[in-house]
């Protein structure tokens, strides 16, 4: 049995060892309610929260005060959206995403479109990239949210998050941004950024499943999620999973400590993974933007292949990664991040995306190009196309 | 996800390859969807003396296209036209519903090479009247 090579690092991380550590207290011996404030059991719990709601705060140059904990990114983009919508639908019903936000946002969109709200869908060039003209003159009186993702999960494009900041600044619109995949592969300042709304999830950085965070910044108008107790200020009621958020916490202190070492390491590996593809496999197309990339992603179309085989081929070498392929998806059609590219739908059934970590060696890179390349001629040996 | 006769039909697929100077050839589904088969016929006497498979698609598009020649390999025309979609998944021990149309374009495919040697031959086949290879060409997304 080959090494198994977990290369969907995207999808999600392997929960860290010293998370694991730090959670582990929280189930039978900080067991107590954070809300019962009493006693020292509670006082433990509460403490824990708040000095993960630090963590994360400094993480992205915010406030601790501004951080709300949720249960993932899916959660926080729903409450960005539809609580600044419903909040602020006096002032005006028009939403500005794009093509190729994750569907926590996509359809959340779509379901206040039911309430009276338009949504501008912004187009993106070749590599994923937003025009910045497009945004402005997308703009109208009764904008209220602009809504834009600080890296894309699938073709790791980085959005001009800094500008499209300044932009929603100037016309006093409230800026999201789902900053799930770029967490810990990009440097975040939701100050220097202009950024009214992030949402983050703890999963994708060695944290657990389960858990993510909201920031709020100070003044900004936005409805509460959860109606119930006083937790999280009153914004996000529910009995905190303590042990997850603590858990979080610590995936993002690690983070931080690392963050170029580690990113360093994984452009090191992306770069040597993307020219190894062009130098051995003919026929490929790298998706997403060639250098203003996240440091973890390599996507690359195979022409006249499908995506779901080779997933398959990869995976009898312990190979794990993902496809943008229909096949993959149990949908009709290809990846809407893809076809919005520009892609025609045959290469983007071909899609192929390696997201690494810092487990991953150079050896293991080679592995890789070495099984791709013979993955590809095989299945392209059965194909009907390009003969 | 997928039975073991479905990956051992996808890892090792039977009847690979081109055909020269094919008898019949069909090819049915399109790139848009994400599932094109095509597939080569010798025939001798009425029988299939031997078949080839072009496959561009999923894992179950290949194991459903090498099981489908297997079974119609060495049989009539009669035989061969009878192959039903159905034949093709049990003989596979089961398709995941989402991928029940790669049996169905297996046995368009078929029909699609069968009619194509009918057309050549002045042949008319039973069962092959109502069949129109036009139709074929969008099949796939479903």
């Amino acid at each position: 049995m080959n090494k198994k090579l977990y290369l969907d690092n995207a999808a999600t991380t392997k929960v860290k060892k010293e998370v694991i550590e730090e959670m582990k207290e929280y189930f039978d011996v900080m067991y107590g309610n954070p809300s019962s404030q009493l006693y020292e059991l509670g006082r433990k719990s509460k403490e824990a929260i708040e000095k993960a709601r630090k963590e994360v705060a400094d993480f992205i140059n915010a406030d601790e005060k501004e951080i709300y904990f949720t249960a993932g990114g899916s959660e926080s983009d729903n409450w960005a959206i539809k609580g600044v919508a419903f909040a602020n639908k006096n002032k005006g019903n028009h939403i500005i995403t794009t093509k190729i936000e994750h569907h926590a946002v996509l359809h959340t969109c779509e379901y206040l479109e039911k309430f009276g709200f338009e949504t501008t869908y912004l187009n993106v060039d070749q590599y994923g990239m937003i025009n910045l003209e497009e945004l402005k003159q997308s703009i109208r009186p009764e904008t209220i949210l602009i809504s834009v993702m600080f890296a894309n999960n699938e073709i790791g494009t980085i959005q001009p998050i800094e500008q499209i900041g300044e932009i929603a600044k100037e016309h006093g619109i409230i800026f999201h941004t789902d900053a799930v995949q770029a967490l810990g592969g990009v440097r975040i300042d939701v100050k220097k950024q202009h950024i009214d709304l992030l949402s983050v999830s703890a999963h994708k950085v060695g944290g657990p499943k389960g858990i993510g965070a909201m920031y709020i910044k100070k003044g900004v108008k936005i409805d509460n999620f959860i109606h119930g107790g006083g937790q999280e200020r009153g914004k996000r009621a529910g009995t905190e999973g303590v042990q997850n958020i603590a858990g979080f916490g610590k995936a993002v202190e690690l983070a931080a400590k690392n963050f170029d070492e580690h990113n360093d390491y994984l452009i090191k590996l992306r770069t040597k993974l993307i020219e190894g593809i062009k130098a051995n496999i003919p026929d490929v197309v790298l998706n997403g933007h060639p250098t203003n990339r996240l440091p973890n992603n390599v996507n690359f179309s195979y022409k006249y292949v499908e995506g779901e085989a080779i997933l398959l081929l990869l995976d009898m070498e312990g190979i794990a990664a993902s496809s943008g392929s229909a096949c993959t998806s149990g949908s009709l059609d290809p990846s809407h991040v893809l076809l919005a590219t520009g892609l025609d739908h045959g290469t983007a059934h071909g899609s192929i995306r390696f997201t690494l970590s810092d487990e991953i060696t150079e050896e293991d890179i080679d592995f890789v190009v070495e099984t791709m390349r013979a993955i590809i001629s095989r299945l392209r040996e059965i194909s009907p196309l390009n003969k | 996800m997928y039975t073991e006769t479905v990956m051992d039909h996808f890892r090792n697929p039977r009847n690979v390859g081109h055909m020269e100077n094919a008898d019949g050839v069909g090819q049915v589904g399109n790139v848009k969807c994400g599932d094109i088969m095509k597939i080569y016929l010798k025939i001798n006497d009425e029988i299939i003396e031997d078949v080839k498979f072009e496959t561009f698609g999923c894992g179950s598009a290949i194991a459903s296209s090498s099981m489908a020649t297997e079974l119609i390999k060495g049989k009539s025309i009669d035989e061969a036209v009878e192959l039903s979609n159905k034949a093709v998944i049990e003989a596979l021990g089961g398709l995941p519903p989402v991928k029940v149309h790669c049996s169905v374009l297996a046995e368009q495919a078929i029909k699609s090479a069968l009619y194509d040697y009918a057309q050549k031959t002045n042949k008319t086949i039973k069962g092959l009247e109502n069949f129109n290879p036009e139709d074929e060409e969008e099949f796939g997304c479903h």
